[in-house]
Formats: C-alpha cells, sequence, structure tokens
C-alpha cells in the first residue's frame, strides 16, 4: 500500500471515451516529502511519515521544527503516517502523484462535513415513526422505543440516538483515478471525497 | 470557482470546441452516437432547445423538446460529451425567456416559435 496526501480542491464533471459523464472530485497533491522513516526494530512497527503543504518556520513550534531539521526539509503543515509503504525510502526524499496510474483502484480518507446536532433520521437513517394517518400526528421524525421495561431496566450503551453529526474521519472506498496533471500536481478521482473545499484528503492505493 | 477547477475544465474541454452558437427557442438537430453490442450508429434527434443549463462549465446540458407520434419527448444531452457527433442549427427561433417550460402545455399552433429575423442559420 502507498499513498499520498493532498488537498481537495473541488468537483466538476469528467466525460469517458464513450461520452459517459462523471462526477469526479479534483484532488491537489504536490509533491508530499518523507519526513520520518520508521522500523520495526527501532519503533516497533514499520511505517513512512509524509508532509505535505508549506508552513511558516514562525509558526512551527522548536520540537517539530527540530523533527523537520532532522529529515532536512522545510516545516509541513500536515503529517501522516502510512504503514507498510513501498520499502526504500529515506527521508527527505519526495513521493508525488505519480505512485498512482491512471484506472487504479484508490481509497479516499478525509474529514466529513460537520452537520451539528441531528436527528436518528438523519444521523443513522432512522425511517421514523408509522405514517401520517392513524391519529399519528407529532413523532413522524422520532426514533421509537429505545428498549424494554423492567428488564433490563435501563437502556444499553451504544444505542443509536440523536447527537453530533459529522466532522469525523471517513474513507471512501474504491474511487477510480480518471486523470493525472502531473504539471499541477492534479488528480482526478471518480466520485466524491469527504470533507470541504481545501481541506486534507488522503489518498491510498 | 476555484482557479484549478477552471484550469482542469479548460484541459478537458479543449478537444470539444466548434459547437455551434444556439439557446432556447432555435431548432436543432442533434447527432447522437449510439452504441449497440460493438456496433456504433449516429440516431438524430430533431427539436426545440427549452433550455440550457449550467452554461460555461463542463457540466453544461440542454434539453430538446419534440412531438414524436403525438407524444411530448424530452431529451437532456451534456453539450461537452463526446457521444455529441455534431449539432446542426435547423431553424433559430425568437423567444423572451431562457427557459420555455410553458411548451410543456402546448399543442400545435399554440407551441410555434416565431423565427428570429435576419438570423444566419448555419
Amino acid at each position: 500500500m502507498s499513498g499520498i496526501i493532498g488537498k481537495k480542491i473541488g468537483m466538476t464533471t469528467y466525460y469517458g471515451e464513450d461520452g459517459a459523464s462523471i462526477a469526479c472530485t479534483v484532488v491537489e497533491a504536490t509533491p508530499n516529502v518523507v519526513t520520518q522513516v520508521k522500523t520495526k526494530e527501532k519503533d516497533g512497527y514499520a511505517a513512512v511519515q509524509l508532509g505535505f503543504g508549506e508552513k511558516r518556520e514562525k509558526s512551527t513550534t522548536k520540537p517539530l521544527a527540530g523533527h523537520f531539521k532532522k529529515s532536512g526539509t522545510t516545516p509541513k503543515l500536515k503529517l501522516v503516517e502510512f504503514r507498510t509503504f513501498k520499502s526504500g525510502l529515506n527521508p527527505g526524499q519526495e513521493v508525488d502523484l505519480n505512485i498512482f496510474e491512471i484506472g487504479d483502484y484508490i481509497d479516499g480518507i478525509g474529514t466529513s462535513k460537520g452537520k451539528g446536532f441531528q436527528g436518528v433520521v438523519k444521523r443513522h437513517g432512522f425511517a421514523g415513526v408509522g405514517g401520517q394517518t392513524h391519529g399519528q400526528h407529532n413523532r413522524a421524525r422520532h426514533p421509537g422505543s429505545i428498549g424494554a421495561c423492567s428488564f433490563p431496566a435501563r437502556v444499553f450503551k451504544g444505542l443509536k440516538m440523536a447527537g453530533r453529526t459529522g466532522g469525523s474521519r471517513v474513507k471512501v472506498q474504491n474511487l477510480r483515478i480518471l486523470k493525472l496533471m502531473p504539471e499541477k500536481n492534479l488528480i482526478l478521482v471518480s466520485g466524491s471525497l469527504p470533507g470541504y473545499n481545501n481541506s486534507y484528503v488522503i489518498l491510498e492505493k | 470557482m476555484s482557479e484549478l477547477i477552471k484550469y482542469v475544465e479548460a484541459e478537458l474541454a479543449e478537444k470539444r470546441t466548434g459547437m455551434p452558437d444556439f439557446g432556447a427557442g432555435d431548432t436543432i438537430n442533434v447527432h447522437v452516437k449510439i452504441k449497440e453490442g460493438n456496433k456504433e450508429r449516429i440516431q438524430q434527434f430533431q427539436g426545440v432547445v427549452i433550455q440550457r443549463r449550467n452554461p460555461n462549465s463542463a457540466g453544461e446540458t440542454f434539453t430538446v423538446r419534440k412531438i414524436s407520434n403525438g407524444v411530448g419527448v424530452e431529451r437532456i444531452f451534456p453539450l461537452l460529451s463526446a457521444s455529441i457527433e455534431k449539432i446542426e442549427i435547423v431553424r433559430k427561433g425568437s423567444v423572451r425567456r431562457a427557459r420555455l417550460y410553458y411548451l410543456r402545455g402546448k399543442q400545435g399552433k399554440a407551441a410555434k416559435i416565431k423565427e428570429k429575423k435576419r438570423a444566419v442559420v448555419a
């Protein structure tokens, strides 16, 4: 498995060879820099840490500045660790979008849009209670029963209820690479990716 | 819209240039590629353009309406799709609206559109 960190730019329409229109997301992935290589002997597990985006030196904390200095790069905005990355990378090396090929199936990871406090219909896909007839008038989008009565005499933990929705890490699987534009570091991915425009996304193969 | 999105759309639209300039009210003939198994053939769809949506973007579409065997048929085409072989303008129409939804409730003479004067039919 290998991957890259990028920025979600937005969505547009891509037309296939047969004229089919495919919704696609544009991701800007300027070359990532290897900031650390973790090994089984030293760290207990193997991983490669990549850095994306330029950050001001002034706003970098001293411990982080030391970390970047060690790998010989400028301060980066976003650091992500990838397990089982293709081996043979050294700190300071660059990883660019050429790890992907057109037609590859990849996964996209991002932070979904925050939706605030939402009810169970939107949050968990409940169907609501009953219909609009038989005297029912005031609980169309309610959760219904949340459990039995004197036994167990409590509500089970983890029961699906209303609450804060979105704003969590989401992985979307099996997105296809439609086009690569190395001159502007752009990747066109079929379908949508979680989160707002200009938010970070991780694409992994 | 983001500059980078504009760049991507310009790159993708490069191969589709030379589309005739048409708008709502014009009668056009769309040559559509139809795939049947391994064979490909051209089908023509002639009718009145009742709207163009999402102008100047990669997702631009237009709707063509015609009366087929007494039944109104509307078809939406993506403007930049490769399945459109070519578009011919048959007649330029003079209308005062961008969306001709009012044609849906009309038949025969009531659904007639005046021809644009001094129009150059390509």
